[in-house]
């Protein structure tokens, strides 16, 4: 089974996001990136099901700017086998919206018939947690979203997922997306050898004209904002001190 | 205009708090009505009927629509779209598995964990965790929309909506449910609690997170913890707090033993109290926090018990 990983390029999760002063957006120029934090723990899952036996082959994909090369490396040095970069924008600060995402990884996974893909649950940039969803919808596929266990077998995929309410467990036919959260698998770092090793995997580069899907975006962007900051707090002496402050602000 | 709104409907029961809080948001669009989709949900759809602003109700019952799997329920919410311009839902898990599904099956994009509504077609959102807030204009003729429900007051009740029965779309039979794990509590929910005490990785183990749940009893409070708290077993899944868990903003919210990542200050900043309890005076979670004391929280926690 060939298992492909769509993997974005994002600001690092520990950068402290900049909005910059005019509200066109956060400025990521000069900003430490790295591959989505879930999207390392699909990677993960991709490679633990390969050394299982369950998974032949791991290619990864990302669409965006050229600079997406880095992150796709990253993952081959992590143990894909293959990487396709689709270059869709030249702007770094120009995010493709997962419904266009979507559609060209629909594309791609016609031309590589993959047996499973393996999304993260959301991108810690835009934050809209939907790809894998819309993918699963275009392709008319299985979903299993927010996957904290993954367990393959044969035809079926056994998910157990985080909801609100605890943990959920269902079971998908193949062909699947499962979406991945922050529990099933904590991510290998890659090792020098594999990382000299990565530069020679192959990288195709397409664009999203190869594809003929048009990434133009739905949601305009009128404005991007600070939000309101909290009015500062003090620190209290004693746990006397804390009790006196939360009574008289009647929160207890 | 007409708006339809997914309730979020678990094993029959009705989810009132989040429902009416997305009907409050969903109200600033056009005409609600409420779909109540389950293997039974006429009950829901009774009780939503009720809401204040709910102008009609359809209830769905089929075995296909029990435990929330996306695929039926996504197809028998698209079936449905040709007659509303806004199809909307609390932001809950289920809805964040659903409505992207929705969004594509009628080729439009989602818009998740809108935060604010400016008009028919543009929507506030946080993004990066919370440290910046998008307005963004839909150029889709249809806008699928979730609602971040600690920032929308529930509707109240006294409403009279019709109740409509309508059937499943065809289940497109792709996955089935095998079983739920839910703890049940006494506590009140952590997204609609008015106090919520949370314990992060400085409480060091499952037992000593007694602690935290000794002094939530004690406040009438839900019990939430960060994610390190989380990953090491101290607590489950579902308490945590933050860009990836829940999202909450009671009236006072104590932070015990958490640092503060931007992360999990994602999930609580908007509370209106905030209080930290760390050993730590560089903590990050002081620079939100209203009140904090800098203490061994083994040794704030009972004093403050006592003293409460
Ligand atoms: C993609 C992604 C998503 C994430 N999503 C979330 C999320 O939704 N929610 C979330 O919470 N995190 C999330 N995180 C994790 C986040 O980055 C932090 O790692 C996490 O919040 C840290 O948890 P903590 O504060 O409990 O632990 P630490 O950062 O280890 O802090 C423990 C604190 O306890 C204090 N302490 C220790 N002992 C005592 C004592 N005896 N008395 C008093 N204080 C004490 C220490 O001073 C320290 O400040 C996410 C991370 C990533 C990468
Ligand atoms: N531009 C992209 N390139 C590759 N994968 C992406 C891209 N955008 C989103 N994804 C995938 O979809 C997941 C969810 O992203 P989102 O729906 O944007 O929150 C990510 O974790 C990735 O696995």
């Amino acid at each position: 089974m060939k298992v492909l990983v769509p993997v974005k390029r994002v600001i690092d999760y520990n950068v402290k996001v900049r909005v910059k002063a005019d509200g066109s957006g956060v400025d990521l120029a000069n900003v430490k990136m790295s591959m989505n934090p879930f999207d390392e723990i699909a990677v993960e899952e991709a490679i633990r099901l390969k050394e299982a036996g369950k998974a032949d082959e791991i290619v990864v994909v990302s669409i965006g700017v050229k600079q997406a090369q880095e992150t796709l490396r990253t993952a081959l040095a992590m143990g894909a086998d293959r990487a396709i970069l689709v270059v869709a924008a030249d702007d770094v600060h120009t995010d493709i919206e997962p419904l266009a995402v979507a559609k060209i990884l629909a594309k791609v996974v016609e031309e590589e018939q993959p047996g499973l893909v393996l999304a993260g649950k959301q991108a810690i940039d835009n934050d809209m947690n939907a790809t894998g969803q819309m993918l699963s919808a275009l392709l008319g596929w299985s979903q299993g979203t927010f996957a904290s266990e993954l367990d393959i077998d044969g035809d079926n995929a056994v998910v157990t997922r985080e909801v609100d309410g605890g943990l959920q467990t269902i079971k998908v036919k193949m062909p699947a997306i499962v979406t991945v959260d922050l529990r099933l698998n904590e991510p290998r770092y890659a090792s020098l050898p594999n990382i000299m090793k990565a530069k020679k995997k192959p990288l195709d580069e397409k664009t999203a004209d190869d594809y003929g899907v048009d990434v133009s975006p739905r949601l305009e962007i009128i404005s991007t904002t600070e939000p309101a900051a909290r009015a500062a707090g003090i620190i209290v002496g004693s746990v006397d001190e804390l009790v006196g402050k939360l009574k008289e602000a009647g929160a207890v | 205009m007409a708006v339809l709104l997914l309730a979020e409907v678990t094993d029959g029961a009705l989810a009132l708090d989040a429902t009416a809080k997305a009907v409050t948001a969903a109200a600033k669009l056009g005409d609600v009505t409420v779909l109540a989709a389950g293997a039974s949900a006429a009950a829901a759809g009774e009780e939503a009927a009720k809401i204040a602003g709910v102008a009609k109700v359809l209830v769905a019952e089929d075995a296909s629509l029990g435990h929330r799997l996306a695929e039926p329920t996504a197809a028998l919410i698209a079936s449905l779209a040709s007659d509303y311009e806004h199809i909307v839902a609390p932001a809950t898990t289920d809805a964040k598995n659903v409505l992207p599904r929705v969004a594509a099956l009628l080729d439009v994009m989602v818009i998740s964990d809108v935060s604010g509504v400016v008009d028919g077609n543009t929507f506030e959102r946080p993004i990066y965790a919370g440290n910046a807030v998008q307005t963004v204009k839909s150029n889709d003729a249809k806008k699928v929309i979730s609602f971040r429900t600690s920032t929308f007051d529930a509707a109240g009740d006294g409403g009279s909506a019709s109740v409509e029965t309508i059937s499943a779309a065809e289940n497109p039979g792709l996955s089935e449910w095998v079983e739920d794990k839910v703890a049940a509590s006494d506590r009140p929910e952590l997204t609609s609690a008015g106090v919520v005490v949370s314990g992060g990785r400085g409480v060091g183990s499952e037992e000593d997170f007694k602690l935290i749940e000794g002094l939530a009893d004690k406040l009438g409070a839900a019990v939430g913890a960060s994610r390190a708290a989380v990953d090491s077993g101290y607590a489950p899944n579902d308490w945590q707090v933050g860009q990836t868990g829940k999202v909450v903003a009671p009236e006072l919210y104590v932070a015990i033993g958490i640092s503060g990542a931007i992360q999990h200050l994602a999930g609580m900043k908007d509370s209106k109290i905030i209080v930290a309890i760390n050993k730590d005076e560089e903590a990050p979670i002081f620079q939100v926090a209203d009140y904090g004391l800098v203490a061994d929280l083994f040794d704030a926690v009972p004093e403050l018990m006592e003293k409460l």
